[in-house]
């Protein structure tokens, strides 16, 4: 269920969901979808565009990378050819696209499987990571945010902004290290790294684990699934946590500054209200943007925790084959990051509506 | 308003409380369960390694990370020693070689199944062979065309045929006597694979492979884990002693050594040298040393100036330190290289004296090539930690202060490691650091491969040219008596030695750690071995 402000923008006065106001918005926020999701093509053809130049520029050959420092001349010579790259850019470019518009991401050179196939899993582990870490920066963050505006310049406002300050610029490795050492070998609370106890390995369904145990009826399994992302869920989350609280702050200030606010106290209307439903409200808008953004960003920017807790998440695939200068999976792996990105910053977009129905789209 | 701010602050911990309940409680299931299976006869290996195999076919693939674990699954005609390459049975448990070294006749051990179901035989290494000779695809194939000279008609190929004289009875004919040849069998890449399954899977043999050894696939998550299990129908009794091992991808070193401390895995590989205190410091760790397979060394490119002098490059001999390096930069696992290859390799001269460390000498010889007064020079590094050289940028820092005593000014360069790669091996780098890991523990594998005028422009990145060294090591090549061959590499690594193409930095002893229950495991210096003899137990 969505959250009772989000249903109220669809609401008539009599809180139906009917009448003509609300088949308006309806019809508007769907074509402006259409819209929005038609514009996403030249966005992600340029981006392909772009990513393909840009693996072409740095140097170093795939052919010789995959047959190893041992290769002799031939059999790279060989090997570039079997892969096509002796192929002048623009055809390459050309076989890359028209295999895209069939939903071929194109084959590993490495492996030799299709991109479409070997993804997937990747790509499921990091979402279940990302979505983990988001939930744990939301929660945290916003409310650490209210709560440092609600208590402007009070010990809880300096403690909780220095504390983001430090979570921003603190290295991930190290964190990462430091939580291992501390909590799970110290304290013998959690476990050091993957996604799963590896004496009880879970079956792969979905590829999202907090599903898949859930789905083979395993709720012993389901709760050491929690217990291995919560680690890495912190230290993915610690960078956005930081930016949410701040930026929950600042916002909370402006608005509590406003004159419905002094009226809505001068009311008596009791100061929680005030602020978790008044305020946080009118808030919300630049909050929601950061949030769209960082769930985004983690997606190709969880590499580093990947690393630490043995993860094997799309960062690390991407990662893995800009070394071996695997072209279609660095091609298809960014796409595949940029359209979730843009996918996201739409529902921002449409949930901007939601939040304010002063905002309307054409 | 104080109300809601102790409401808030109750619910906070109240949370926090039910999560660290939560996970107490569980941790302490999860000690229960692994104390259990620990107990029970065989068990599980978890194996620990920084990267994902890239296929299991082990003839297509070139990395070590894809060998650790083809070597559980298939096995090879001969194989090597525990710790060393001296060539032992395999599948074939006896062979006999013609006078002439051209002729090779092995005796196969009968009664052996493939994994599914198919007999070992003769037939099925003919098959083999035939595959990687008939392919014609260097692309595919590149060990079998870089070990045995090329495919089936081709000029260099060694192997002119592979018959099948009875169902155990295989002869090789080679075009010309080829000394490493068992060695070359021994490597993992050439294992014998099911034929029938290599037909049935094709492309996806390398996902779903089919051999004869003591473990069976059984499940691969990408970029996670590998699961083999042990296969009940194994040849040797009471082999293997586990009931399988699983590979565990970890990326980071000290994460994967946290993942060893807690238990979370039993064994691991790449255990920086930092880290080996933090080892030995805990009662349920043991340390494993690899015997060196290696050699980390600082070339010079002899084709530019002023590394065409001999001088020049004996006088950079001369000062650089070699123990200070292994000291401050492999915490003392390493040893230090006179040699282009490792002790470890027959063939090895001992009798050579290394360049002592000495200032003076260094300056007397830079005086003789009129360059008293110092030079610049740029001084390639090596962006990435390699198994031979764990910091690149350190060591070379390390060298350009040894230079800078006698006004050499080394700039030192650095590119990503692959373009690094193809710098080098374009002959861009005016001196560079660089290293080989050995491939089939034989001499050639190293002086012909790294210093032979055939391989300028492959892997003779100091474009070093020698017509005396280049007719020793053909002469090797053809030899088959083990003793004259030797004295042969002895004679070439004098010359190398003299002519200074390279200084020979280091021989690295990888290390491995794991728990004191495992019992059984010698890392071998090639760097993947067979877990037939491990055992887990109390």
């Amino acid at each position: 269920m969505l959250p009772g402000f989000v249903m109220e923008a669809f609401q008539n006065d009599r809180g139906r969901f009917e009448g003509p106001l609300f088949k308006r918005r309806v019809i508007v926020l769907f074509s402006y979808t259409v819209r929005r999701l038609g514009s996403l093509i030249p966005v992600l053809l340029g981006m392909a565009f772009i990513v393909f130049m840009m693996i072409r520029a740095i140097p170093g050959n795939p052919a010789q990378v995959i047959l190893g420092q041992q290769a002799t001349e031939e059999a790279v010579a060989a090997m570039t050819k079997e892969l096509g790259l002796d192929k002048p850019w623009f055809i390459q470019f050309w076989d890359y696209l028209s295999g895209l518009l069939k939903g071929d991401l194109g084959v590993s050179l490495k492996t030799n499987s299709p991109v479409s196939e070997e993804i997937g899993p990747y790509l499921m582990a990091t979402i279940e990571l990302a979505l983990i870490a988001m939930i744990i920066a939301v929660v945290i963050g916003v409310n650490a945010g209210i709560v440092s505006a609600w208590f402007q310049n009070s010990w809880f406002d300096y403690v909780a902004m220095v504390i983001a300050l430090i979570g921003l610029s603190m290295p991930i490795f190290w964190l990462g290290l430091m939580e291992q050492y501390i909590i799970s070998i110290q304290w013998d609370l959690l476990p050091t790294t993957g996604r799963d106890n590896i004496r009880d390995p879970v079956e792969a369904i979905t590829g999202l684990y907090l599903i898949d145990t859930l789905m083979a009826g395993r709720v012993d399994q389901f709760f050491e699934v929690i217990k291995h992302l919560i680690l890495p869920g912190i230290a993915l989350a610690t960078i956005p946590m930081a930016i949410i609280a701040r930026m929950t702050r600042s916002s909370m200030l402006e608005v509590m500054r406003s004159d419905f606010i002094r009226t809505a106290r001068a009311k008596g209307m009791k100061m929680f209200w005030v602020v978790y439903k008044h305020s946080f409200k009118n808030a919300l808008i630049p909050v929601v943007t950061v949030i769209g953004l960082q769930t985004g960003l983690l997606l190709g920017g969880a590499i580093l925790t990947e690393n630490i807790f043995g993860w094997p998440g799309i960062g690390t695939y991407i990662y893995d084959a800009i070394l071996s200068r695997d072209y279609p999976v660095i091609q298809s792996g960014i796409l595949v990051i940029a359209f979730l990105f843009v996918m996201i910053n739409l529902v921002v977009d449409l949930l901007y509506a939601a939040i304010d129905p002063r905002i309307k789209y054409k | 308003m104080k109300k809601t701010l102790a409401l808030l602050l109750t619910g906070i911990l109240a949370l926090s409380l039910a999560l660290a309940g939560c996970s107490s409680s569980t941790s302490k299931e999860k000690d229960d369960g692994k104390g259990g299976s620990s107990e029970a006869k065989g068990g599980v290996l978890i194996y620990g390694k920084g990267g994902d195999a890239v296929g299991l076919d082990p003839a297509i693939v070139t990395d070590g990370e894809s060998f650790i674990v083809t070597q559980q699954i298939f096995e090879t005609l001969v194989k090597y020693g525990e710790d060393d390459t001296e060539i032992k049975p395999g599948l074939a448990k006896s062979w006999e070689v013609s006078d002439d070294a051209k002729t090779y006749t092995f005796k196969l051990e009968t009664g052996i199944k493939f994994h599914d179901g198919t007999d070992f035989n003769a037939d099925a290494v003919v098959k083999n062979f035939q595959r990687w000779a008939k392919s014609k695809d260097e692309g595919k194939f590149a060990y079998y065309a870089s070990m045995f000279g090329g495919f089936e008609g081709d000029e260099g190929h060694v192997i002119k045929e592979v018959k099948a004289i009875d169902a155990s009875t295989v002869e090789f004919t080679l075009n010309r006597p080829q000394a490493p040849f068992l060695k070359n069998l021994a490597m993992p890449t050439f294992a014998i694979a099911s034929p029938d399954g290599i037909e049935k899977e094709g492309d996806d043999f390398t996902k779903n492979p089919s051999g004869t050894g003591p473990f069976k696939f059984k499940s691969w998550k990408p970029g996670d884990t590998i699961e083999v299990v042990k296969n009940d129908d194994y040849w040797q009794d009471g082999l293997p002693k586990l009931d399988g091992v699983t590979f565990k991808v970890i990326k980071d070193n000290s994460a994967r050594l946290n993942a060893a401390i807690k238990g979370e895995i039993d064994l691991m590989d790449g255990l920086n040298p930092s880290d080996i205190s933090k080892v030995t410091g805990d009662e349920k760790l043991q340390i494993f040393e690899r015997a060196s397979m290696n050699v980390g060394y600082f070339a010079f490119n002899v084709e530019k100036a002023p590394f065409d002098k001999k001088e020049v490059r004996q006088a950079i001999s001369h000062l650089i330190n070699k123990k200070e390096i292994i000291d401050n930069f492999y915490e003392g696992t390493a040893e230090p290289a006179k040699n282009p290859m490792p002790p470890s390799v027959s063939g090895y001269n001992d009798k050579i004296e290394d360049y002592d460390y000495d200032v003076e000498k260094a300056k007397e010889l830079l005086k003789k090539a009129g360059l008293e007064d110092g030079f610049k020079m740029d001084l390639w590094a090596m962006p990435v930690p390699r198994p031979y050289m764990p910091d690149g940028q350190k060591v070379a820092e390390a060298i350009q202060a040894s230079l800078k005593q006698v006004g050499i000014e080394a700039n030192i360069v650095s590119y990503e490691w692959a373009a690094y790669l193809e710098k080098v091996q374009a002959g861009e780098a005016q001196s560079f650091m660089m290293g080989w890991t050995g491939d089939n523990g034989d001499a050639d594998n190293f002086l012909y491969t790294l210093l032979d005028k055939d391989n300028i422009g492959s892997n003779n990145y100091a474009r070093y040219a020698n017509d005396e060294v280049h007719e020793l090591l053909i002469e090797a090549q053809s030899t088959a008596d083990e003793a004259k061959r030797n004295e042969l590499y002895g004679k070439a690594q004098e010359i190398i030695h003299d002519e200074a193409p390279w200084v020979p930095l280091v021989h690295s002893l990888p290390q491995l750690a794991g728990s004191k229950t495992v019992k059984g495991f010698v890392p071998h210096p090639t760097g993947s071995q067979s877990l037939v003899n491990v055992s887990l137990e109390n």
